[in-house]
């Protein structure tokens, strides 16, 4: 328990001034949903590093700066948003520190199809929909951040997609945090339903304007139907200062099939947790995943999928790029409930390391309680060879650009997987912009022998 | 001018010496053959020419038309007009097999001062050259080498050194392991390159390679040292005989 009486009371003040007035402080089940959350976040504190799960992220610096929760949006005028569109989309929602925006959002014209709004216009409308879902999936016992997120719960976005429907063009779901004087908090909570047979793509992209304090945490569950097809896409690339804490919680019926695409580029500690539960027969999971640091970020993957009927299917693969003093977590858990038999579940995580400071942490950690399944999992933890770096250089390619081409190959085995173009593309020019520096060799200590000193470990199990 | 001279080079690796004294010289226009056992050095004269830096050259002078290649970092080789044909050719996962060929002609290119090609100037080029080597087209959008067969790899050596052009080529055992059929074809792509302009070093094992492409000279390397010289009979003659009598120890001391 690193949460001292003093937080605590700053919390529960912030709480009861926010109880009351939040969007949604009359409805009975709300009130109920959000003091629970908050009594449970009160009974555990921010998690420590002695916590299993918190093992190798440190929040201490989260839990004792004294945030405050912004509920009006800041003035932004379209043109400041232009930069951030995605080409293709069917639609853009924006939100400022969490707050819905529907001056700067443009807003899709498939009325009956698909339903797309505010969550807090959702609540004061028409919440009755809401109440079947919300929270209802979320783990709020076992993480204290989800316990925050739905105890300040009140802006978002909610997307309900009809039986059948598929929605051509991805939505996009812009959130921008604007640095103050002040240490800002934001809780976004997203809540899709995708019914029997939709199909959609949904882009969760976080990004700063200005500098500043500030923290975001964010949920977004994904309540999707059977035999319907979800891919949801997560962009972290908020400024170096920013402190980004998310959850999305997928909850799978019969033969969905989702994938999760994360893509970690900024913020300062950033923890990217990702929690499926496989629920319906036949169902499928993709989990894909590619975080670049430098300097002194954090970036953390915490990856649980859970299996719970038979024959379901899941991949994970993630690889890190840690250069500077970057750390970097990947955490993949991985349960096989009793029932689940012939599950196959497959985690993979790689990770290169360009300078001697960088640091990489990876857990496997596999549970499984059928006897009839297929589970492997494997980590490697290297740099880039040199023996393909001479191969691109005796062809003619200097040096900087041959670094350049096997950090973007890398990188690239991630995008690949990305079924949506314009969003691949989007995330390809990103991910090039932010590995352009990573390919100077300076930060790597040039000593003899030093590709032999690569370290390089597998296991499979 | 020789196109490649080589003066005494003496070169250690992890502390032992490898290479004892080599003296070469290759005019334009010339193949010569580099053969001996295991272990007498061979790649690691390729690659030192290629300039792996991993090995330490502690004496001797190499000169690439007139300029010193041991100065040169393994790019600029490269630009300069040497190729040498990877023994184990890298799988680069990733990385088009096309789109690592047109960046390196363009890395040449620009080092030469003339324009670079874009994708569709590149694509007949290509093509052309995917068909003296006898290639599936399929092979270009695959990243380069991966999943490709032994004979696929070696075939990419030589389609790499097609679309290149170098003017000194450097085949680091590009015949092993081949069966009869590429090893046509990777020699067709060979003799396809000879002209009175280019050089190549062929460096084999084997003397099956010398029947499709004829060498004017051919060299044993026995323990760091070029211990024989002669014409193409001296390979039939190694074939016949092997490598018995050139060993140290079986010389008069």
């Amino acid at each position: 328990m690193i949460t001292s009486p003093q937080q605590l009371t700053n919390y529960l003040e912030a709480f009861s001034d926010f109880e009351k007035s939040a969007t949604g402080h009359n409805l009975p089940w709300l009130r109920k949903l959000r003091r629970d959350a908050f009594a449970r976040f009160c009974e555990t504190g921010f998690p420590t590093t002695h916590d299993e799960d918190w093992r190798f992220t440190n929040v201490s610096r989260l839990a004792q700066t004294p945030f405050q929760l912004v509920r009006t949006g800041h003035e932004l005028s379209r043109s400041q948003v232009e930069p951030y569109r995605i080409a293709g989309a069917a639609c853009q929602l924006v939100f400022m520190n969490g707050r819905f925006s529907s001056e700067l959002s443009s807003m899709p014209n498939h009325a009956n199809e698909l339903e797309i709004s505010g969550l807090a216009d959702k609540i004061a409308s028409n919440p009755k929909p809401l109440e079947r879902y919300l929270g209802s999936y979320l783990d709020i016992g076992r993480d204290a951040f989800c316990a925050l997120n739905t105890a300040f719960t009140e802006d978002g976005a909610y997307i309900h997609i009809a039986r059948g429907v598929v929605i051509n063009g991805p939505i996009c779901l812009l959130y921008i945090s604007t640095g103050t004087d002040t240490p800002i908090v934001s809780y976004p909570r997203n809540l899709v339903v995708a019914e029997e047979g939709s199909q959609v793509s949904i882009v969760e992209d976080y990004v700063s304007l200005g500098g500043g304090e500030t923290f975001c945490n964010a949920v977004t569950e994904l309540v999707v139907g059977e035999n319907a097809v979800l891919s949801h896409y997560r962009i972290e690339r908020e400024q170096k200062q920013a402190c980004h804490i998310s959850t999305l919680r997928i909850q799978q019926a019969r033969s969905a099939n989702v994938a999760s695409h994360s893509v970690l580029l900024g913020g300062s500690l950033v923890r990217n947790n990702v929690h499926a539960v496989l629920a319906g027969e036949g169902s499928e999971c993709l989990i894909n995943g590619l975080f670049a640091g430098n300097g002194r970020q954090h970036l953390d993957n915490y990856m649980l999928v859970e299996h719970k009927s038979p024959h379901s299917n899941s991949r994970q693969f993630y690889n890190g790029i840690l250069d500077g003093q970057a750390h970097g977590v990947f955490h993949g858990r991985i349960i096989v409930h009793k029932d689940a038999q012939k599950t196959d579940a497959k985690q993979t995580n790689r990770n290169l390391l360009l300078s001697d400071d960088a640091q990489m942490d990876t857990k496997p950690q596999l549970e499984i309680y059928a006897d009839d399944v297929k589970c492997t999992h494997g980590a490697t933890i290297g740099q880039i060879e040199q023996d393909a770096l001479f191969y691109l250089r005796a062809r003619g390619i200097d040096e900087i650009s041959a670094r350049r081409l096997l950090l973007l190959a890398f990188a690239s085995e991630c995008l690949d997987r990305m079924s949506n173009d314009s969003v691949r593309t989007h995330v390809a020019t990103l991910t090039n912009a932010a590995l352009y520096d990573a390919a100077l060799p300076s930060s790597v200590s040039a000593q003899p022998g030093h590709e032999q000193a690569a370290l390089r470990w597998n296991e499979v199990g | 001018m020789s196109l490649l001279e080589i003066r005494n080079l003496h070169v250690k690796a992890a502390g032992h010496e490898i290479l004892k004294g080599i003296d070469l010289k290759v005019d334009a226009g010339e193949v010569h053959a580099i053969m001996g056992p295991n272990g007498s050095g061979k790649s690691t004269l390729a690659q030192v020419l290629a300039r792996r830096e991993i090995y330490e050259v502690t004496e001797g002078q190499v000169l690439f038309e007139g300029k010193d290649l041991l100065a040169m970092k393994p790019e600029e080789a490269a630009c300069e007009g040497l190729f040498m044909a990877f023994q184990y050719p890298l799988e680069i996962p990733g990385i088009g097999n096309a789109y690592f060929m047109r960046s390196a002609l363009n890395a040449v290119r620009k080092y030469r001062g003339i324009p670079e090609m874009n994708a569709l100037e590149f694509v007949p080029l290509f093509r052309e050259k995917l068909k003296l080597l006898e290639m599936d087209e399929k092979l270009s959008n695959r990243s380069v080498n991966e999943g490709f067969s032994g004979g696929e790899k070696k075939r990419n050596e030589i389609l790499q050194m097609a679309v290149l052009e170098p003017r000194l080529s450097i085949l680091d055992e590009t015949d092993s392991g081949l069966d009869i059929d590429a090893l046509r074809i990777v020699a067709k792509g060979v003799n396809a390159m000879r002209s009175p302009e280019r050089a190549m070093i062929l460096v084999t094992h084997y003397q099956r390679l010398l029947n499709y492409v004829i060498p004017d000279f051919v060299h044993v390397l026995v323990d760091g040292r070029i211990v024989r010289s002669g014409g193409p009979a001296l390979a039939l003659e190694l074939e016949e005989t092997g490598y018995a009598t050139d060993e140290p120890d079986a010389m008069p001391a």
